[in-house]
């Protein structure tokens, strides 16, 4: 299947700024769909409130607009409901790290199939430029006109610690390998969290004289490993990648069980 | 031979529940509404079905309605502090038009308030407590038997108008216990199917009755559902006409059903010079108290509301232009349900008798009030 054809045509020109990296994200995540043969029907792509979430509504699936944070509650109901669909969730920092993090944690705990991918631009862009749980230390917000007094999560440790039995970063300065660690996210049966790191130039990069989107690009290739392995740099790549008993797998198979007039333990 | 057994109200709406074909239950323990959970939780894996317990019940509905659009009978249960979390989920179930029943069983308040004890002061709350001009349906079951009962109708109602329903009772309503008979449901109603090609569907365009057919996700329907304002195709918009046209039709839908949806027991009341007017658990001290009242030849009255929203207001109209009657409203709240009743009833014609301490308002306190009133 052509990712073109996963599109809503009839929705563009999408509502994202000049320069916002979540198109890149987004194209990563159509590419990886594109090559695994799926049925479009059978897929279900959530999202929760924010500059992220509007992605939802440009994607030719079963597609669901929530509550701010909500996404991945919202998704497990679905899931839970029905596991033959394939869950994805689109979320960003804001939507995910802080009003969402309980949800974050618990998906993880639980090791629901679901594929979280994050789009962090370290800002609130919907709302124009506040701080979020990603934005570094010190950097500027319309919230933190002196600089962020906040330290912020590193959600790849987050989601590691909650329990995610896949947990991988890209970056926008890397498409390809976003869109590789994203389809082995979608193929991985289990919770798995991808972090998106994007440029959001009209309102972090904006604050922070970062210069225009290219340079903001820029910015992230130095100052990401790809490899993993650079010293001083976020590193890239996949981090977490096991096998544990998924959730709705576990939750059916144990009630056949029991209809059986097995007796649980 | 009936299905006859004694069990708590909590139970009895396990019970309603599955007979009516829930098959997804996610929620969060709080008292007085845990036995529901509890019940769920044994019951539903036998029966197939999915129960999860959330990390809290701003999950839980969430889990709830998208077990919903999965084409799932899905509910919660939660009492005061839960519902207040649910609040914003239960908009967007009311904005997008998704079925839950969602039940409250209601414990005193502000804050923590009084876990283990009965209140009624949630009733506002059931009607306006998340933002925005919306629909709800909420039933107000009195006994085990009605518990049952309305969790059925619960059920019906959402899948028949596309809309999240409430069920209200008191703590004294979800933990007494009485004989029930379980009786098989005379009608299970299902949601609407589309009938058009997917090609040609728009999820958003209601018949006539205003009614969307939403189609389960998965089913070869592809469609956007946002809460945000949306167009008959799902996706959002600005247009003012679209905005006012979405809200006046998610309302109207209700509004147009109030004969359908509305439901209530009028006792003794066309001759009436004093009506008791109440819901929930007041309905036991009041249905004692009218009975007395009526073998000592006092001309008194009782109307139980059972749909608390839509509000029976025609019926108090009608009562009141027939018999200029005074009326009794015993309810555990500070004078919620009074207030409501003085749309229909002038206030000098309403008499409360007000309790919101945890105990149940006695036959002394209301018989006393009807003295009163009848002198």
């Amino acid at each position: 299947m052509n990712y073109k054809d996963m599109l809503r045509a009839d929705k563009m020109p999408h509502i994202w700024c000049p320069g916002c990296g979540h198109g890149i994200i987004l194209a990563a995540f159509l590419r990886a769909m594109a090559a695994k043969e799926v049925d479009p029907d059978k897929v279900v792509v959530v999202s929760g409130i924010g500059c992220s979430a509007r992605a939802s509504g440009y994607l030719d699936f079963n597609t669901l607009h929530t509550t701010h944070g909500r996404a991945i509650a919202f998704a497990t109901g679905i899931k839970l409901a029905n596991p033959e669909l394939m869950v994805v969730v689109l979320t960003g920092d804001g939507d995910c790290a802080a009003i969402g993090g309980n949800h974050l944690i618990h998906g993880a705990r639980r090791n629901i199939d679901l594929t979280v991918i994050v789009f962090n631009n370290s800002i609130y862009g919907m709302t124009s430029g506040q701080y979020s749980p990603l934005t570094p230390h010190r950097k500027k917000a319309t919230t933190a006109p002196y600089g962020n007094f906040d330290h912020p999560f590193d959600l790849v440790e987050l989601a590691k610690g909650a329990g995610a039995t896949f947990v991988a970063r890209g970056a926008t300065a890397y498409p390809r390998q976003l869109e590789k660690v994203i389809s082995q996210g979608l193929d991985h049966k289990g919770f798995s969290v991808i972090e998106a790191v994007s440029q959001c130039p009209t309102y972090y990069g904006r604050r922070n004289k970062m210069g225009s989107a290219v340079d903001m690009l820029h910015w992230i290739k130095e100052n990401t490993s790809p490899g993993g392995k650079e010293e001083g740099k976020i590193p890239l790549g996949v981090f977490v990648q096991v096998q544990r008993p998924e959730y709705c797998s576990n939750y059916y198979e144990s009630i056949e069980s029991l209809a059986r007039g097995e007796k649980g333990e | 031979m009936a299905n006859k057994k004694l069990i708590q109200g909590n139970e009895a709406c396990v019970e309603g529940a599955l007979a009516a074909g829930v098959r997804f239950f996610a929620g969060y323990p709080i008292t007085p509404s845990t036995e529901i959970a509890e019940g769920m939780a044994e019951r539903l894996p036998l029966v197939g079905g999915a129960f999860i317990q959330m990390e809290d019940e701003i999950a839980s509905i969430a889990a709830a309605i998208g077990a919903s659009i999965a084409g799932v009978k899905a509910m919660t249960a939660t009492s005061g502090p839960g519902f207040s979390l649910m609040q914003e989920n239960i908009g967007f179930a009311a904005m997008t038009e998704i079925p839950v029943v969602v039940v409250d069983v209601c414990r005193g308040g502000p804050s923590t308030g009084t876990p283990t004890k009965g209140s009624q002061s949630d009733f506002m709350q059931t009607r306006w407590g998340t933002h925005g001009d919306h629909p709800v349906i909420v039933l107000t079951p009195s006994s085990v038997q009605e518990v049952y009962d309305e969790t059925i109708r619960a059920f019906n109602l959402a899948e028949k108008y596309m809309v999240p329903v409430i069920l209200l009772y008191d703590e004294v309503v979800g933990h007494m216990r009485e004989g029930v008979v379980l009786t098989k449901p005379e009608e299970i109603i299902e949601r609407k199917k589309p009938s058009v090609k997917p090609e040609d569907y728009r999820p958003y365009a209601a018949a006539e009755d205003m009614i969307p057919a939403l189609a389960p996700f998965g089913t070869g329907y592809r469609y956007h559902i946002t809460g945000l304002s949306h167009d008959e195709t799902g996706f959002p918009t600005g247009n003012p006409k679209t905005i006012q046209g979405l809200l006046e039709r998610i309302c109207g839908k209700i509004e147009a059903n109030r004969h359908d949806i509305i439901k209530y027991n009028a006792f003794d009341v066309d001759d009436a010079e004093a009506v008791i007017l109440a819901f929930g658990s007041p309905v036991r001290t009041a249905r004692h108290v009218q009975k007395e009242a009526r073998a000592r030849g006092k001309k008194v009255g009782l109307f139980q509301i059972l749909t608390a929203w839509p509000f029976p207001h025609e019926a108090l109209q009608e009562i009141y232009a027939k018999t200029q009657a005074s009326f009794v409203i015993p309810e555990m709240t500070l004078g919620q349900l009074a207030d409501e009743v003085s749309k229909s009833v002038p206030r000098d014609k309403i008499y409360s008798v007000l309790r919101n301490d945890g105990e149940m308002i006695t036959p002394a306190q209301l018989e006393e009030a009807v003295r009163r009133v009848l002198e």
